[in-house]
């Protein structure tokens, strides 16, 4: 059976290897942008149902903050970057050197600035992804929205679910290590497209899950 | 699918059937669209929780029957009717179909909160059974919950709490 997830131990030390690398550009950019440190976790590969998707990244109904980029080009998914909102807001109020801009009420500066973060963020993500591969993939405009996790997640499941009842998920946490009782933490979820797979194993060199 | 009493909840691309004086209920609807069914003489009520328009899309032969406008919702009033309720009875609530995000540009990612309400309706009419109340579209996740008890559905929303229909 050619399942789309049937693979091996390898192959998901490659998906966490660029995870890793893409992820890695993207806390070195936020640590710039901040002029602080901000810490990586070592990045998660799961393979999951469409509900355990949701439970790991926190709970379906669980209000977020999220930005959304569609990948294109070469290498297709959905990419999310997602923060406690009134995290999100603290980012903001980092970013912006105005502590009273509210994201959670619609201010629009604030969303602006939290796209922008976003942008800056998944577009370093997207160029390791694409240096690392070899592979030319763009990334649409960011789009933004404060809501049920479950509701906003599903929208990067739209074309592996046409394939599959699973998703592979590749999930990376990133904390600001300064102040140490409340760090910032976000974390990034990558939902490559089925045949996006492939595409990453062959242009690696482990196309072959035989 | 077990025959359960009390709060019944449904997945992504799943779908239950639930007994007098249940709930049942699905979580984070986002493009998603949660159909009830319900008869109401014998007061049952089904839910599923429609991720796609319909199964033509699918690319492989096995997948959840709920994850599918016109699988599901056949599925379910089959459910329903081992259950004894009867078609005739039956009537539907809907909602759901947003879409979360304003950047989707890819041909099957686009609109598809509004093409599975689309798909629903039709699906629905299809099987002659009347929509009673819907609450679909914008830009807003959504609870449901269906009380077999008042045959109301809850919805719940960040912005604007809960509402029945």
């Amino acid at each position: 059976m050619n399942h789309p997830f049937d693979y091996t131990a390898i192959h998901k030390d490659v998906l966490k290897e660029i995870a890793n690398i893409g992820a890695g550009n993207a806390a070195t950019s936020l640590s710039e942008m901040l002029n602080q440190p901000v810490h990586m976790k070592t990045p998660v590969v799961h393979v999951v149902s469409f509900d355990e998707m949701m439970e790991r990244a926190g709970g379906k109904e669980e209000v977020q903050a999220a930005i959304h980029v569609e990948l294109q080009g070469r290498l297709k998914g959905s990419m999310f970057f997602v923060i406690d909102p009134a995290e999100a807001e603290e980012f903001v109020g980092l970013l912006t050197g105005n502590k009273n801009l509210s994201l959670i009420e619609g201010d629009s500066f604030a969303i602006s600035a939290f796209m922008e973060l976003g942008n800056i963020l998944t577009g370093s993500y997207v160029r390791a992804l694409s240096d690392f591969t070899n592979l030319e993939i763009h990334q649409s405009v960011p789009s933004v929205a404060i809501d049920m996790l479950g509701a906003m997640l599903t929208a990067g499941l739209i074309e592996i679910s046409q394939v599959s009842d699973h998703a592979i998920m590749i999930e990376t946490v990133f904390s600001d290590e300064t102040s140490e009782k409340n760090p910032l933490q976000g974390h990034f979820i990558l939902l490559p497209d089925p045949e996006a797979f492939q595409q990453i194993f062959e242009v690696l060199g482990v196309a072959d899950h035989e | 699918m077990s025959k359960v009493l009390g709060a019944v909840k449904v997945g992504i691309a799943d779908l239950n059937v639930v007994e007098h004086p249940g709930s049942i209920s699905t979580i984070g609807l986002g493009s998603c669209v949660g159909v009830v069914i319900y008869d109401e003489q014998i007061r049952i009520a089904g839910l599923v929780h429609v991720m796609l328009p319909d199964s033509s899309i699918a690319k492989t032969e096995d997948f959840k029957q709920g994850k599918f406008a016109d699988t599901g919702i056949a599925t379910l009033i089959e459910m329903m009717l081992q259950k004894n309720a009867k078609k005739s009875r039956m009537k539907a609530k809907i909602a759901g179909g947003a879409q979360m995000f304003t950047n989707q540009s890819g041909k099957d990612t686009i609109r598809i909160g509004p093409r599975n309400i689309d798909a629903v309706k039709e699906v629905l009419t299809e099987h002659n059974i009347p929509l009673l109340a819907e609450d679909v579209g914008g830009n807003k996740g959504r609870t449901i919950e269906f009380s077999t008890e008042s045959l109301l559905l809850k919805v719940r929303t960040i912005q604007q709490g809960e509402q029945f229909i």
